[in-house]
């Protein structure tokens, strides 16, 4: 890439402001010579997109007629948390007969992770709120994993202390210096303060509010929340709108239900829903006036959960799967027969072609990617294509000698930086408690575009060398000597990392049609719910599941 | 062309004797406070207030000497001169002060910085009487000057001995003495210009009045912003003199030395004093070894400064002692500065004794992780010797699962004793760390010492088995402890008895926001 070229991607990405910034505090100098000024090693990581691009070749199931047929009872594609989810739930009730497809060489989905020397990091989704109580699967799977402690005397339940994320939990880099918490409160004039807490009273009515049905206005998963007009009527307007209408005007509160929308949805207030705003406190709020639910987090990220799904699945008869890649999904329904899924599946290493039949199917993959996949999805639901669009990710890893010297608080779990494209970074080993020395530093970055294929080209247009500067141009302004003890920077560029809650998603008959069964085919996805948590995705895993498991009972 | 200066020394002002003996009197009072100004402060720094003082003032006596007989040979230009030596005599005795505590914090060869002031200083004093008698010489008789001239030098010594200790050391501290009085040089020195008018050019005189203005320039800029010179050289956080500061990768570890013994800071906040440290070890480690039913295998967590270790030491049947603090800087200092391995015993030397350097938390957990497989032997003893849970680090080191990991090292036999903070000064915060340590499994029996450079000291004393709090110490030759005292440890009185407090946990730390609270009433 040309140095003109380099420096106008980076601008694109940092915004006309700090890259003047870069510019001057002399990290980009080396850009202009073409060069980058410290050689810093690293790679650039991310999803197999050539093996993703072969799913347009138009592979068709009866080109292999004469191939050998597996025969299996439940055949689930996708090995991320939501088809994790799935062959977990199946694992409980069925142990032979399951099969798991994943395309990548690795599990995981956006839930991986990696080691080194130090420590395990993550790649992707790396915390988990505390499950309220109605979330029975979610805290059984917890509860399995050790990560739970419960009071059986007064039946209070926890997270485990070692999970559950250690205080400091988060500091906000502001004019110059590290404050505690997310919220900047140095300066704020009274204004401010007094609009924070308008905003924080609008939350506590949402957490306060019932359907006539004692429904909450916002629960996780998302299905069991109220359909009362009144809470759906926040899907029509962004969460900009909303705060304009509502009159609120402070930059900081703007400034914090935007860096929520980015760090949860990957969407500026302009394009998330008002909706979306309010689930990520709502939902995580049991009581008014409480804070939201305690986080559980691991090294690895969410990595810790679905390792343990996948081993518990293996262990129950599971074959796991990786490198497979569906190339095409058929249900088939013959007269007087039950229904049936025909699939092409790929070995993306010998390349080898494999005609496998199911009794049943779950598609736990993205639905744009279902679409292309499963024959006859996109007919039966064509306004899915238009509604559901999928947000672009970089997450840098950055292996530190020594933590960088910061001014103001020090190294807290989550460490983000006001005013800037990027979300901060995690440091993974906090929950160990090592504060000091070498450790790994996870950089969040969503493209949060007005256009989510614009994010993307964005994403893939900038090189390695592009993201190393701008991730070091981000993280300078709060850390000076970071290049001095930075040992290694990897990029992973995640081009659909996440399904995006923009205006009328919640709402729309889109997201409801997404998730009933095709034929034998059955569908878990996060995307279902609009919302890319972890929650939801295991939600939509175990439904399938019992989905599943029902239709396979005997006497069904 | 009439020189005006001389002009005027003709025709001398009746004011121009009285004012020369008034020279006399502070160019004597100055000299003798910079003399007790470098026994002060030598002795704070280098311990030994008597032989300080009489090395101070024999060296200091001996340099006036010097300077006595380097006056023969000034031949000539006598009130140039003695000008000069009243500027030098500003520098040199106006910045002795910030020069030592400089030194004493930034360089190893403190006595030869200190006794090259003292010799400066007594020298310049030294030129200045008899510069002065020759140049009254011609003003009055041999005999009327000698009495007039000497009683004026030791009016001038009472003036500085008593002002010094009553009105200047106090009100003004050390350095801003030592400040005040290069002021008054340079003041004398442009005195001296004028009544000495007649024996200095106007070109010179000029020049000095010059050097003399910059002069108290400096001297009074460093007198108002004293403080921040003093916060520059950390001396204002210490009582004491600092005589050893480094800044490692983890603290700053700071010892400095008064006429009551030395003290270790890290951070700022107080580890030990030596005369009385022998109150608080004694209490850390022998209570938990009458507690404990075996006395092989000891484990030290903190206590880099190998205090605890010591006392450790003294049972002959102790194997093994492991030592994990965080600072390399810490336990190298105390095997490396000489006070200290005096003071230690040289106890990490002893070959039983094993130096681990990491965060004690991650140390244990990967020991326990790593006995889930191999079983290291468990730890028969544990002093567990933390700084004060002033910050969310140190705060984790006080949590359940702290504790819990704690447990998985140690045996049903074993006994650990974890220091506690204050429970009078901070009751809720001593009292957290026992609750929390009770939640996690230990039973526990909380005591308390008198620690008087810490004030009433807690401790708190556990085992994972039911047990009886210890009647007798092992060892019968100790200096605080005997059995009746170690008993009355155990009686809380109604100021610090037990308070209903919320356990720490790692996603609380509780205990840092209670000490963060108490310790903000106290100081």
């Amino acid at each position: 890439m040309s140095s003109t070229s380099r420096r106008d991607v980076l601008r694109t990405l940092l915004g006309a402001p700090l890259l003047s910034h870069a510019l001057a505090s002399g990290w980009l100098a080396g850009c202009e010579r073409g060069a980058p000024r410290t050689p810093v090693e690293g790679e650039l990581l991310g999803p197999d997109l050539v093996a993703g691009h072969r799913l347009r070749d138009g592979i068709r199931v009866e080109a292999l007629a004469d191939a050998p047929v597996e025969r299996l009872r439940l055949a689930i594609l996708g090995g991320g948390p939501a088809g994790l989810s799935a062959a977990y739930r199946a694992s409980h009730t069925l142990n032979h007969g399951v099969a798991l497809f994943e395309l990548e060489p690795v599990l995981g989905g956006t839930s991986r992770s990696d080691e080194s020397a130090v420590t395990a990091y993550p790649w992707g989704a790396h915390y988990l709120p505390l499950p309220m109580r109605h979330n029975t699967d979610l805290l059984a799977l917890l509860r399995e994993m050790g990560s739970l402690d419960e009071d059986a005397a007064t039946g209070t339940v926890t997270g485990n202390e070692r999970m559950l994320v250690r205080e400091p939990e988060s500091r906000v880099f502001h004019q110059g210096y590290w404050e505690r918490g997310l919220y900047p409160y140095a300066g704020a004039s009274a204004e401010d303060l007094f609009e924070l807490q308008r905003f924080q009273q609008r939350v506590d009515f949402y957490v306060r509010f019932r359907d006539s049905q004692g429904r909450r206005a916002f629960a996780i998963p998302c299905a069991l929340a109220t359909e009362d007009a009144e809470i759906l009527a926040l899907d029509r307007l962004s969460a900009s709108a909303w705060l304009t209408r509502e009159g609120f005007r402070s930059e900081r509160l703007r400034w914090l239900v935007d860096y929520a929308c980015r760090d949860d949805y990957g969407l500026r207030a302009e394009q998330a829903s008002a909706w979306a705003m309010f689930f990520y406190w709502v939902a995580r709020t049991e009581h008014p006036g409480e804070d939201t639910m305690e986080l559980l987090t691991w090294p690895q990220g969410n990595s810790a959960l679905v390792q343990h799904m996948a081993s518990r699945a293996q262990r129950a008869g599971v074959s796991l799967r990786s490198s497979q890649m569906a190339v095409e999904v058929v249900p088939r329904h013959a007269e007087g027969e039950p229904p049936s899924v025909e699939l092409a599946v790929l070995d993306t290493r010998s390349g080898e072609l494999r005609r496998v039949v199911a009794e049943r199917c779950i598609v736990a993959m993205p639905r744009f990617v279902a679409n292309r996949v499963v024959r006859g999805l996109h007919d039966r639901d064509p306004e899915v294509a238009g509604r559901f669009t999928y947000g672009a990710w970089m997450v840098a890893n950055l292996h530190v000698s020594e933590r960088p010297a910061s001014r103001g608080v020090g190294e807290c779990w989550d460490n983000v930086i006001y005013d800037s494209p990027s979300l901060g970074y995690i440091s993974a080993t906090h929950q160990r408690g090592r504060d000091r020395g070498a450790g790994v530093l996870t950089h969040y970055w969503p493209l949060a575009t007005e256009d989510a294929a614009e994010g993307r080209r964005q994403l893939f247009e900038a090189d390695y060398a592009v993201w190393r500067d701008a991730v070091l141009s981000d993280l300078r302004r709060a850390h000076r000597g970071l290049p001095d003890v930075l040992t290694r920077l990897d990029v992973f560029r995640w081009g659909h990392a996440m399904i995006q809650p923009r205006v009328g998603m919640m709402e729309s008959r889109a997201r409801r049609s997404a998730a009933l069964p095709f034929g034998a085919v059955h569908f878990a996805h996060s995307d279902l719910s609009g919302l890319a948590i972890f929650e939801e995705a295991f939600f939509h895993g175990v439904r399938a599941a019992d989905e599943v498991l029902a239709a396979l009972a005997p006497g069904a | 062309m009439v020189d005006p200066g001389a002009e005027q020394a003709t025709a001398p002002s009746p004011l121009r004797t009285p004012l020369l003996f008034a020279t006399v009197t502070i160019v004597a009072t100055s000299g003798l406070v910079y003399e007790l100004l470098a026994g002060a402060y030598s002795s704070y720094v280098l311990g030994d207030s008597v032989r300080q003082f009489s090395t101070t003032i024999g060296v200091y006596l001996f340099a006036m000497g010097i300077g006595s007989f380097l006056s023969r040979y000034v031949k000539t230009n006598v009130g140039q001169r003695f000008v000069e030596v009243e500027l030098s005599a500003a520098l040199v005795g106006g910045a002795s002060v910030p020069m030592l505590q400089l030194g004493a914090a930034y360089t190893d060869a403190f006595a030869v910085l200190l006794y090259g002031l003292i010799l400066a200083i007594g020298t310049l004093v030294g030129l200045e009487i008899p510069l002065l008698m020759r140049i009254l010489k011609e003003e009055l008789e041999f005999e009327e000057l000698v009495a007039r001239v000497l009683t004026f030098d030791y009016i001038g010594a009472l003036f500085g001995s008593i002002l010094f200790a009553i009105v200047f050391v106090p009100n003004l501290g050390l350095m801003r003495t030592s400040l005040l009085f290069g002021l008054l040089n340079c003041a004398v020195a442009v005195m001296a210009t004028t009544l000495l008018a007649g024996l200095i050019p106007a070109r010179v005189r000029a020049r000095l009045r010059l050097v003399a203005l910059f002069l108290a320039l400096g001297l009074g800029t460093t007198f108002v912003y004293a403080d921040a010179v003093v916060d520059y050289t950390e001396q204002a956080l210490y009582p004491n003199p600092i005589v050893e500061a480094q800044q490692s990768r983890y603290q700053r570890i700071v010892i400095t030395r008064g006429l009551r013994g030395t003290q270790l800071f890290l951070d700022g906040n107080l580890q030990f004093s030596s005369n009385d440290e022998y109150r608080y070890h004694e209490s850390l480690v022998h209570p938990a070894f009458a507690a404990a039913e075996r006395h092989e295998r000891v484990l030290v967590l903190g206590g880099g400064d190998g205090l605890a270790v010591r006392e450790v030491l003294k049972y002959s049947g102790v194997r093994e002692v492991v030592l994990v603090d965080l600072d390399p800087a810490m336990t190298r200092l105390a095997q490396e500065d000489p006070f200290l391995r005096e003071l230690n015993g040289n106890s990490l030397a002893d070959p039983r004794v094993r130096v681990v350097n990491d965060d004690a938390m991650v140390w244990l957990d990967e020991r326990s992780r790593d006995s889930a497989s191999g079983h290291p032997e468990p730890f028969d003893v544990v002093l567990v010797d933390f700084p004060d849970p002033n910050n969310f680090s140190l705060g984790k080191l006080y949590t359940r699962s702290f504790y819990h990991i704690l447990q998985t090292s140690i045996a049903d036999h074993s006994a650990v004793v974890v220091q506690s903070t204050s429970p009078l000064y901070a009751r809720q915060s001593f009292w957290c760390i026992e609750a929390t340590m009770r939640e996690s499994g230990f039973v526990t029996h909380a005591f308390h010492a008198t620690v008087p450079s810490f004030g009433e000291w807690g401790y708190v004393l556990a085992r994972r088995v039911p047990f009886e709090p210890p009647r007798e110490p092992l060892l019968d030759d100790l200096r605080y402890l005997d059995g009746p005292t170690l008993r009355s440890l155990f009686v809380f009185g109604p100021d610090m008895s037990r308070v209903a407090v919320e356990t720490n946990r790692l996603n609380n730390q509780m205990l840092v926001r209670y000490y963060e609270r108490e310790w903000a009433r106290v100081e």
